[in-house]
């Protein structure tokens, strides 16, 4: 679905929602408070950034108690994947990640 | 190994698929379905509270060493097609077995214009190497739950899986 594909790219394409999403991966089911704690910013602004990843079905999030948590979804990132990178395509571009990694010294 | 002692316990994944809630219960629970597409296992439920659940390898798979009973589990709620809880252990080796049940949760909500919402909720505690395989971080062990939920979405979709 293209507006489902359209709402994951610009949810992408911001630096701020990209560092959430690294952050739920290191370690996912965090609350607001934990997330804000990382960030310069505005609880309301931090808020907005997870609307935009939530519409985007990247961060789900669930009660647990009086708390709600934020998981990273995988799921629309694979599907992205799954459209854009065939098999073949994959490889070359895997080498040239981990050459880009090692290159950058970063691995 | 930083990223793995902190694996997650809790994992969340969700899906939008233009289906009905039956025919996603119907590729959750059926072997013919589930044959058709992510790991292709064959899966075998009795759906009741107590009931067995099990997921056989393929022949391909066991040939190539996997034993013929991969998943196993006990059903411990079955509403279909709405809600599917159920325990899983990881049989594939030693080490797996070893971590014990873990417990998985399907929900299916029908949603607006045929489009019905998934959500797999898989609890991991104390299961760092299975929750790693259904997180996709083990190389040659696929992509976990987001390719067998993409690899599902794009069959009842399509009628076509991922190319193996």
């Amino acid at each position: 679905m293209t507006d489902d594909d359209d709402r994951v790219f610009k949810a992408l394409a911001d630096s701020t929602r990209r560092f959430l999403l690294d952050r739920l991966f290191a370690r996912d089911g965090r609350t607001l408070t934990e997330l804000e704690s990382e960030l310069e910013m505005t609880r309301f602004g931090v808020m907005k950034h997870l609307r935009v990843l939530e519409d985007a079905g990247l961060v789900v999030t669930r009660r647990q108690g009086r708390e709600k948590l934020h998981y990273l979804n995988p799921v629309p990132i694979r599907l992205i994947h799954d459209r854009w990178i065939d098999k073949y395509t994959e490889r070359r571009v895997s080498a040239l990640v981990s050459l880009k990694t090692e290159l950058e010294g970063t691995a | 190994m930083t990223t793995m002692t902190e694996t997650k316990t809790t994992q969340v994944y969700q899906v939008f698929i233009r289906a009905t809630p039956q025919a996603i219960w119907d590729a959750i629970t059926k072997p013919e379905w589930t044959q058709r597409y992510g790991y292709r296992s064959i899966a075998e439920y009795e759906l009741r509270p107590g009931g067995i659940y099990r997921g056989k390898a393929t022949p391909e798979f066991q040939a190539m060493g996997m034993p013929e009973v991969v998943v196993d589990g006990e059903v411990i709620e079955a509403d279909p097609p709405r809600r599917l809880v159920h325990s899983w252990r990881f049989l594939w080796d030693e080490e797996v077995k070893a971590e014990g049940p873990t417990r998985v949760t399907f929900e299916i909500a029908e949603g607006q214009a045929g489009v019905s919402k998934l959500t797999v909720t898989h609890e991991l505690e104390n299961a760092p190497t299975t929750a790693a395989q259904l997180a996709g971080e083990i190389d040659g062990a696929g992509g976990g739950w987001a390719f067998v939920l993409s690899d599902l979405k794009t069959l009842l979709e399509t009628g076509e899986s991922l190319p193996g």
